[in-house]
C-alpha cells in the first residue's frame, strides 16, 4: 500500500503504536519526522551524507529507546535532542573554532543607514517570484554561516517551533542563555539581509 | 532623522536587547509597557524592530530541506526491517 501522502500521525497515537509494537510505527515517524530531522542535520552539518548519519543515527536511537518515554508532548524534543547530540558528535570528529558568544555590540546597527535598509515583508512577495527565491537563498545562507551554537537555537526555535523551555532541554542550558542566543541568531541572519537590501537600494542608487 | 529623544542612547540598546522577547510575547507586562512607550518615541527603533519581525518571517518561510527520495526509500525499508527483526 503507497501511504507516502498520508498525513502524519499526532505523537500520542505515534508514541502508542510505538510502545504497543504495532507494524509500520517507525514508518509512521519517519514520514512525521524524517523531513525535519534530515533538513536540521543538513543546516547543522553542511553536508548530506552527515545530515543522512544523523537522521539514521536519530532512527536507530528511537527504534532501541523511545518506547520508554512516557509523555507524548516531549516527542518532539526528545528527537531533536537526539539529533542534536548526533550532530555534535560529527562537531567533534572536525575541526571548529571554540565557540564563542557574540556581543550584542557587534549586531547593534551602526549607523541610521543601517537601521533603514528595508527588508522586503515575506506578504509583499508573490509565490515563487524570482525576488522570494533569492532571499530564501540568502536566508539559508546566512543561517549557514551563523556559529553552530547560535544556529542550533535559531533552528529549533524559529524552523522547528520548539518553545525555548524545550530548547533548554533539548541543549542543556538555561532559557535564558536559549533567548540570548535566539536573539543573536537573529540578528545575524538580519544583518545579512539587510546587506543585502542595502546592496540592492545602493545599486539602483548607482543606476 | 531624528525621533522625539536622540537615538542610539542606553535605552535604545537596552530595547535592541530585547526585541526578540517582544516578538515572542514572553516579556512581562509591565516590561512591555516600557517597550511599547519607547517605541512610540522612536521612530528608529521602530524600524529597527520592524526588519528584525520581517527577517523572523523570513527564516519561518525559508524552504525546509526534503530528504531525498532513495534515502526516503531507505530508511523506511530498514525500520520496516527492523520492526520485523524486532518482533520475529
Amino acid at each position: 500500500m503507497h501511504r507516502a501522502m498520508e498525513a502524519p500521525v499526532d505523537n500520542r497515537t505515534l508514541l502508542d503504536k510505538i510502545r504497543s509494537g504495532d507494524p509500520g510505527a517507525f514508518e509512521d515517524l519517519v514520514r512525521a519526522y524524517g523531513d525535519s530531522v534530515y533538513g536540521f542535520g543538513i543546516r547543522m552539518c553542511g553536508e548530506r551524507e552527515d545530515a543522512k548519519d544523523v537522521l539514521q543515527d536519530t532512527l536507530l536511537q528511537a527504534f532501541r529507546k523511545l518506547r520508554t518515554l512516557k509523555h507524548p508532548e516531549a516527542l518532539k524534543s526528545w528527537i531533536f535532542r537526539v539529533a542534536a547530540n548526533a550532530c555534535l558528535m560529527k562537531r567533534r570528529r572536525g575541526k571548529y573554532a571554540p565557540d564563542r558568544e557574540v556581543s550584542l555590540d557587534e549586531l547593534a546597527p551602526r549607523d541610521a543607514a543601517d537601521a533603514e535598509a528595508e527588508i522586503p515583508d515575506t506578504a509583499e512577495l508573490p509565490d515563487a517570484s524570482l525576488e522570494r527565491e533569492e532571499i530564501r537563498a540568502e536566508v539559508r545562507a546566512a543561517i549557514e554561516e551563523i556559529p553552530p551554537h547560535y544556529r542550533v537555537v535559531l533552528l529549533l526555535r524559529d524552523m522547528e517551533h520548539l518553545s525555548s523551555r524545550e530548547v533548554s532541554e533539548v541543549l542543556d542550558l538555561p532559557e535564558t542563555a536559549v533567548k540570548m542566543r535566539l536573539h543573536r541568531a537573529r540578528l545575524m541572519v538580519r544583518r545579512a539581509l539587510e546587506r543585502r537590501a542595502g546592496g540592492d537600494a545602493a545599486r539602483e542608487g548607482r543606476g | 532623522m531624528s525621533g522625539a529623544h536622540d537615538h542610539g542612547g542606553p535605552g535604545c540598546r537596552e530595547l535592541l536587547d530585547r526585541l526578540s522577547d517582544y516578538l515572542d510575547g514572553d516579556l512581562p507586562a509591565e516590561v512591555c509597557a516600557h517597550v511599547d512607550a519607547h517605541l512610540a518615541d522612536c521612530p528608529p527603533c521602530r524600524v529597527f524592530l520592524e526588519s528584525l519581525r520581517r527577517t523572523v518571517r523570513w527564516i519561518e518561510t525559508s524552504a525546509p530541506a526534503r530528504m531525498p527520495e532513495d534515502l526516503r526509500r531507505e530508511v523506511l525499508e530498514a525500520m520496516s526491517r527492523l520492526e520485523r527483526g524486532d518482533r520475529g
